[in-house]
């Protein structure tokens, strides 16, 4: 065999092997994001999908309960009840008004399941383009502590 | 002084255009005086623009909260020590210091050069200025950091105001490694335009020979370390201060510098391939364009809020410019390319497998591999919704199932291809290079595996860590020898006589033992563990072989903060081993944001991490997180020892004192497969 055909073949292996990895790793693990109002029209097995929903946190409806926290969230005139059933620590940054994305499944009765949140904080984001935690850097989603590991 | 800023960074703006212009019709005509007054005009831009930076650092200093900027990002309290990392923490200022750090590279290069390859340079400066000139635009009409806090007056009339005190620096940039951290990322970064400048102008100017190469090795050498250093010193920021118990996330803002870092290694490792055999030319000057633009895309993703990441930058306007301009640094690599493609043909073939080109091939062929599944899962949100109408995002396990077994196949080649000779490699050679090295590997393996090591990928990097480590010390050690053999020195002057007489190489061989050390950190992360639970005073909680006792909670005043802290003490075989006082704190200034001070407990074998996670809400017992994450510490020693071997890649190799005989000759060039590169070939040249 020639090295030419050799090498097409060794390359070949390589990227064939990478390529179903990264198929395999997309449909492992690909989280759908949608917006409260999408949510509400979707059905079918799209429903059982795990996904992630964003949404500012309804004032006064944070409530710690035993073992889960369920709190609103709302976008564009649309809510959506979350209970928060994760053992990390809420991020510090999720009060009231806070903006927070939700990650985990929408149940039958149309409550949400987070298994992961991670917030920020509106006002200081806002206010200050450019203030953001980590200027081009690295390190996890800077204000939400309980996302790292996943 | 912020006249006398914004006027210095417009007058730069002014240089960046002439020196575009003049270049430019100074190519054309070959006037010298025009070129020597285009290269001088370059020279001018980059002082105009450190003296801009300077006087917005003096405004730091003095507390102006008149200005925009330095009231957004600095405060009355803040110590002066973190004065200077105010200066790029915000997206104005970052790209001011951009700027700065690119004029810095930019005035060495014009200076050292100026009288060298007069074909060249005049080329180099235009690329140069050019991208200059497209910071300047950002910082003079874009994202001006000398912008005055102003509103409108009751009778329409703008007023100008300034504020008593400012906003204050984000608490969790208070923090050493967050002083460090971006500049050395930005050097990276910004370093890489260097070898860009030069490859297109080569190609540009059709100047023959590989001299570009010759000549940028080094600054890529210097932007390659920053950049390395840059990533690993973000990882420790993000273990030391986030408090999540890891260093590394996939978070699109990382990936954003992870992936020139990754086309940036692709390159070092190719551009030997044309130096030594003129071959890959067409890949090569395709390599250092795609890492400049992976610099520019970066800087694009974490700016424009295209791909979502909780620490990017704030959604702006500012996006579209880094688009725009990535898509003029495309369009004139292309039209370079197709127009003066033919004098970028190869000279010579692949001959066999079993060769330092075809190792070299692979590694280049992976790396890239792993540069676009990096770049593919960061992206993924963004192409499945023009695709399918959905946004999908895919997490960190994507990331890890594709890139470990990258990692761990690079691992094997940073064994392997130093090792292989040029052309073909004799079966022969392979036994005696790596026989002992595969035998050792293959029993720690066997070891590992009967004392209950059962993770697969990490029980292969155990074994491949072996392997590699063998390899490179079997070639310090067979040149030492050889020294040893000729000057009868002891070891340790062999050791450093045989580095400085080929400092690329073995500098090359010390940065591939840094990334075995880093490679053993990572694999430990296979086996992290962790808990977490309300402690009251007096409780205690068991990890691993370590018990915690909480003694005592207590409130403490900082400079700029109130804090609240936790004495733990942490104890093995019932044998008391030190106070640990994780801590939160409360930052007065801004919006009253809290910072995680973790207390680590460091040692070679794992790390004893504790965070004090908050209070329950219930009771208000404070939450005590504890993990257990081995070998983390290798991580950093392999920065370090990465950093050590890219300043000795970079040093000029030590001319040999004696007068060479043929003996001589041959002992310090026969000391591996591939001769050793002639004494000090680059030494002289840049």
């Amino acid at each position: 065999m020639n090295t030419r055909a050799k090498f097409a073949i060794g390359v070949g292996l390589i990227l064939s092997t990478l390529g179903y990895l990264a198929w395999s790793g997309v449909s492992e693990n690909k989280t759908y994001y949608h917006t409260i109002s999408e949510l509400q029209a979707l059905n079918g097995p799209a429903l059982r999908q795990r996904m992630r929903v964003s949404g500012n946190v309804q004032p006064g409806t944070i409530q710690h309960l035993t073992g889960r926290v369920d709190f609103v969230l709302e976008e564009e005139g649309r809510t959506l009840p979350v209970s928060y059933v994760g053992r990390d620590p809420l991020p510090d940054t999720f009060t009231d008004k806070a903006q927070a994305l939700v990650e985990g499944h929408r149940m039958p009765d149309g409550h949400f399941v987070a298994e992961q949140v991670q917030a920020k904080c509106a006002s200081k984001y806002e206010a200050t383009p450019g203030g953001t935690p980590a200027p081009r850097t690295s390190g996890p989603p800077a204000s939400s502590p309980s996302t790292g590991k996943s | 002084m912020d006249l006398f800023g914004s006027f210095a960074l417009l007058l730069a703006f002014v240089c960046a255009c002439y020196t575009i212009v003049a270049g430019i019709f100074g190519i054309r005509t070959g006037n010298p005086s025009l070129l020597k007054s285009a290269r001088n005009a370059g020279i001018a831009l980059c002082v105009l623009v450190m003296v801009a930076t300077a006087s917005l650092v003096y405004l730091f200093y003095t507390d102006n909260f008149a200005i925009a900027y330095v009231a957004e990002h600095s405060s009355r309290d803040l110590p002066a020590f973190y004065k200077l990392p105010a200066l790029w923490s915000g997206q104005q200022g970052s790209l001011l210091f951009w700027s700065f750090l690119l004029s810095v590279y930019t005035f060495l290069v014009l200076v050292i050069n100026r009288r060298k390859h007069p074909e060249l340079m005049p080329y180099v400066g235009v690329i140069l200025a050019t991208v200059q000139g497209f910071f300047l635009i950002l910082n003079c009409f874009v994202a001006s950091p000398f912008s005055l806090l102003g509103t409108v007056g009751p009778t329409g009339v703008p007023l100008v105001f300034a504020r008593a005190d400012g906003n204050g620096l984000n608490p969790l940039l208070q923090y050493p490694e967050m002083a460090a951290h971006p500049p050395n990322l930005y050097l990276g970064y910004t370093g890489f335009t260097i070898p860009f400048a030069f490859a297109l102008a080569a190609l540009l100017g059709r100047y023959p020979g590989e001299k570009w190469i010759h000549v940028t090795r080094r600054w890529t050498m210097i932007a390659w370390g920053f950049q390395s250093i840059g990533i690993l010193l973000g990882a420790h920021w993000a273990y030391a201060v986030l408090g999540w118990g890891g260093y590394w996330a996939w978070d699109p803002v990382e990936n954003a510098s992870l992936m020139p870092w990754i086309s940036g290694t692709a390159f070092l490792h190719s551009v030997m391939m044309q130096e030594k055999r003129g071959m890959m030319r067409v890949w090569n000057i395709w390599l250092v364009f795609v890492t400049f633009m992976l610099c520019i895309l970066g800087t694009f993703l974490t700016r424009s809020g295209v791909v979502s990441s909780v620490h990017a930058f704030a959604q702006s306007s500012i996006g579209h410019w880094f688009f725009g301009f990535l898509i003029f640094i495309l369009a004139v690599c292309t039209i370079a390319y197709i127009k003066n493609r033919d004098y970028l043909r190869s000279d010579n073939h692949l001959d066999s497998m079993l060769s330092r080109e075809s190792s070299f091939l692979f590694n280049n062929l992976i790396l890239l591999a792993a540069c676009f599944a990096v770049l593919w899962g960061t992206l993924f949100p963004v192409i499945s919704e023009a695709f399918t109408g959905n946004k999908i995002s895919v997490g960190p396990p994507f990331f890890n199932k594709v890139n470990i077994p990258i990692g761990l196949f690079l691992l094997f080649l940073t064994g392997v291809g130093p090792l292989l000779a040029w052309r073909k490699t004799s079966l022969d050679s392979l036994r005696r290079n790596f026989g002992v090295p595969v035998a050792l590997s293959g029993l720690a393996g066997v070891v590992a595996y009967g004392l209950g090591f059962r993770h697969f990928y990490a029980l292969v990097c155990l074994i491949l860590c072996v392997f590699v480590a063998l390899t490179i010390f079997g070639e310090f050690f067979r040149g030492m020898r050889v020294i040893r053999a000729r000057t009868a020195m002891n070891w340790f002057s062999c050791f450093t006589e045989l580095s400085f007489r080929n400092t690329r190489r073995y500098g090359g061989y010390v940065i591939h033992l840094g990334i075995v050390f880093i490679f053993i950190g990572l694999a430990g992360a296979a086996f992290n563990r962790d808990v977490q639970g309300a402690m009251q005073t007096g409780d205690t909680m068991t990890i691993g072989p370590y018990r915690l006792l909480c003694q005592e909670f207590e409130g403490r005043q900082g400079p700029n903060y109130q804090a609240e802290r936790a004495t733990i003490e942490v104890s093995r075989d019932g044998r008391s081993l030190m106070m640990l006082y994780p801590e939160r704190r409360q930052f007065a200034t801004g919006n009253g944001e809290t910072g995680t001070m973790v207390a680590i407990y460091s040692t070679v074998r794992e790390d004893l991490y504790v965070v004090y996670a908050g209070r329950d809400p219930e009771n208000g017992a404070p939450i005590i997180h504890a993990y257990l994450n081995p070998l983390v510490k290798w991580i950093w020693i392999g920065g370090l020892v990465l950093g050590i071997g890219t300043v000795l890649a970079i040093l000029p190799n030590r001319r040999m004192a004696i007068v060479l005989s043929p003996a001589a000759q041959s002992a310090g060039v026969g000391v591996g497969p591939q001769p050793a590169h002639a004494v000090s070939t680059y030494g002289a040249q840049d």
